[in-house]
């Protein structure tokens, strides 16, 4: 135990004087929660519309200014003709082209049928989908309030008006949902990528060859490679979280220490893999990009953009693996949610089973190669 | 009992046989060195003795425990310095001295008799990085490190390669006092005039050894008169030298070449060719065989 402590204080000595080291673990949790959280969002915000009036009725003029009233629009531009507003979409200066016909207003009184094209640039298929949602509500409104200005009874209209009240981000605040994800990428970054790095480097500038010589167990030189990490892990976490509630105002609603104990166990696992991948490499730039691979896979997987729930049946069974999905999951149900140990027992279980395979896999594959 | 016993070491990297049936017995408190070119498998060879490395075949024992087996016990009375410099660069002299001190559980105080000779000399820079000091004070500091816990046996891999003559020599003096303390050491070097400080030397070629004997039994196996040829142009001395039927080798050393003759052949011979190709000045001397002669020799035999 002595010794594990002297290697320990070595260690903590080499991390200190290192001056990158030292800026990145106070720069990188500070620099990503201030970039990320604010930067990453599904809002969609000022979608450029372009609008061709052939009808030049109050009626259309009604329904082009109910959609430049919204902050979601913005008129671009108004061509004249079908084939110019084919051409700012192509051009990509225009995102979602309406084109009133001639004779809009005139179906209103019944002699055709009111028809309205609409043309969405659908390179981004999120961004179109949202755009044409939008749109079309606006429309569905317009068209109500002319069949209630048109005389008829409102009760003799079966509207049907769904209120919806969104629960633990009433306001649908995107950086309530991102921020528990980017303490869990920064986590990982700290976890898996420093720590591995370490080990590495040992061996590239070949003092474990030194090390391998002295009665240094394996054990203790493997504890004293990844206890600095596993604390250095938390205290970022808890800056980065500090960090959030100044900036953000982010809620907490659960437990802290749930909250660290999960992320506890995340690290582990993640220094486990750490290791594992460390045995593998023999240089820093090895080490590197099958760390690199993983964690983007790991992180993309996760579900911090998409909900792993709708991901094919394959990647929710990749999941089980991926420690990053499901720390995801917990640090938002207990942010949030303010879950229990009771709602996320199921997914503390699997992180602690990772933990100990990929700790356990990494001391065999280090038995054997080092 | 002996310090470090090999019994058929053999050791493959894939179809490459690093060391190739290597048996050997070193006395305790011998100053032991292995004398063979590059990639003649004396770093592998060291490895396996300082458990660092499973031998494919055989095995090797110091002071009786074997390297594989008893590796725990033996970590604590061996001294190992690679041939790269191993130690933390980030650390300071003192702080990496201080580090092998404890891990080892023992403290400088303790033994710092066994070192002061050597670390005396880099004290004054104890607060520098190591990776800051100079190729002589960075060897010294690894030699203090691989010291502190006062070990039995010291292997040292090429410790003077890429290190300036004047503190190679100084080294080597240090490793003689370490002897009077009755350290035994297993050294490797490339160079031949550094194997005259040994006690006993194993040439190594190939990995195999291709003998072991003390420096001076060791050139007195050379049994053919020796010769060095002197002439200020070298190449052509050594051309002409290598076209005569007579010459039976033919080696470029430093400033001369040495050959050897066959019987009946007289010194004076050479000379009167050597004129009569144009290089008149030559002088021939007989010399007493240096170990790179008798290496020479043996690889010749070898092959």
């Amino acid at each position: 135990m002595r010794k594990l402590l002297f290697l320990l204080k070595k260690e903590f000595r080499q991390i200190r004087r290192n001056p990158f080291m030292a800026r990145a673990i106070i720069m990188v949790p500070l620099l990503q929660m201030l970039i990320l959280v604010p930067a990453i969002t599904f809002e969609i915000k000022r979608v450029d519309l372009a609008v061709t009036d052939n009808d030049h009725t109050p009626a259309s003029r009604e329904l082009i200014a109910r959609l430049t009233g919204s902050s979601f629009f913005s008129v671009s531009d108004t061509p004249r003709s079908y084939a110019e507003a084919e051409e700012l979409l192509l051009a990509g200066d225009a995102e979602i082209v309406l084109i009133i016909p001639e004779g809009f207003s005139a179906g209103f009184r019944g002699v055709t049928r009111p028809q309205l094209q609409v043309l969405a640039d659908a390179v981004n298929a999120t961004n179109a989908q949202l755009a044409w949602s939008y749109l079309s509500s606006v429309v569905r409104d317009y068209n109500r309030d002319i069949i209630l200005s048109g005389g008829n009874a409102p009760s003799s209209v079966p509207g049907i008006t769904a209120s919806p009240r969104f629960w633990y981000n009433p306001t649908l605040n995107y950086k309530y949902y991102m921020l528990p994800g980017v303490l869990v990428i920064l986590i990982t970054a700290i976890g898996l990528l420093m720590a591995g790095l370490n080990l590495v480097r040992e061996k590239e500038i070949g003092t474990i060859e030194q090390i391998n010589v002295t009665p240094v167990m394996k054990w203790q030189l493997i504890a004293s490679k990844v206890i600095p990490f596993f604390i250095i892990g938390l205290l970022d976490l808890a800056l980065g979280l500090i960090v959030g509630w100044i900036a953000f105002d982010i809620p907490f609603e659960g437990s802290l220490f749930l909250f660290f104990g999960c992320a506890a166990i995340f690290l582990i696992a993640v220094l486990g893999l750490a290791l594992f991948f460390s045995t593998m490499a023999s240089t820093q730039q090895q080490f590197l990009f099958v760390a690199f691979f993983f964690v983007m896979i790991f992180v993309l997987m996760s579900g911090i953009f998409t909900p792993s729930e709708s991901m094919p049946q394959w990647a929710q069974q990749f999941n089980h693996v991926n420690p990053v999905a499901h720390l995801m999951k917990i640090n938002r149900m207990v942010m949030l949610k303010g879950s229990g140990f009771g709602d996320i027992a199921a997914s503390i279980a699997a992180l602690s089973l990772l933990a100990i395979s990929f700790i356990a896999l990494a001391i065999t594959a280090y038995r054997k190669r080092a | 009992m002996a310090a470090a016993e090999a019994y058929n070491v053999t050791h493959r990297f894939g179809n490459l046989t690093a060391v190739d049936n290597v048996s050997f017995s070193i006395g305790e408190g011998e100053l032991f060195g292995f004398i063979g070119p590059d990639g003649s498998g004396k770093t592998t060879l060291f490895r396996i003795a300082a458990t660092l490395v499973i031998p494919s075949d055989g095995r090797m024992t110091l002071f009786g425990l074997d390297t594989v087996r008893d590796y725990k016990e033996l970590r604590n009375h061996i001294g190992y310095m690679p041939g790269r410099f191993s130690l933390y660069q980030d650390l300071t002299v003192q702080e990496n001295l201080d580090f092998y001190a404890t891990i080892f559980g023992t403290t400088i105080k303790e033994n710092y008799h066994l070192i002061e000779p050597i670390y005396k000399q880099i004290e004054p820079f104890r607060k520098r990085l190591a990776g800051k000091l100079s190729g002589g004070m960075k060897q010294k500091l690894a030699l203090s490190c691989a010291l502190i816990h006062k070990p039995k046996i010291l292997i040292l891999d090429e410790p003077t390669t890429g290190v300036d003559a004047v503190s190679r020599t100084e080294f080597w003096e240090m490793l003689s006092g370490l002897k009077a303390e009755g350290i035994t050491i297993i050294v490797s070097t490339p160079y031949m005039d550094e194997a005259l400080r040994c006690d006993r030397i194993a040439l190594i070629q190939s990995g195999k050894i291709m003998g072991i004997d003390t420096p001076d039994n060791i050139r007195k196996s050379y049994t053919k008169r020796l010769y060095a040829v002197r002439h200020p142009e070298k190449y052509k001395l050594l051309l002409a030298l290598r076209s005569l039927p007579l010459a039976l080798s033919c080696e470029p050393f430093g400033d001369s070449v040495h050959i050897t003759l066959p019987e009946g052949t007289r010194p004076d011979d050479i000379i009167s060719i050597l004129n009569t190709a144009g290089l008149p000045d030559a002088s021939i001397t007989e010399i007493i065989a240096g170990i790179e002669d008798v290496f020479l020799e043996l690889m010749k035999r070898e092959s």
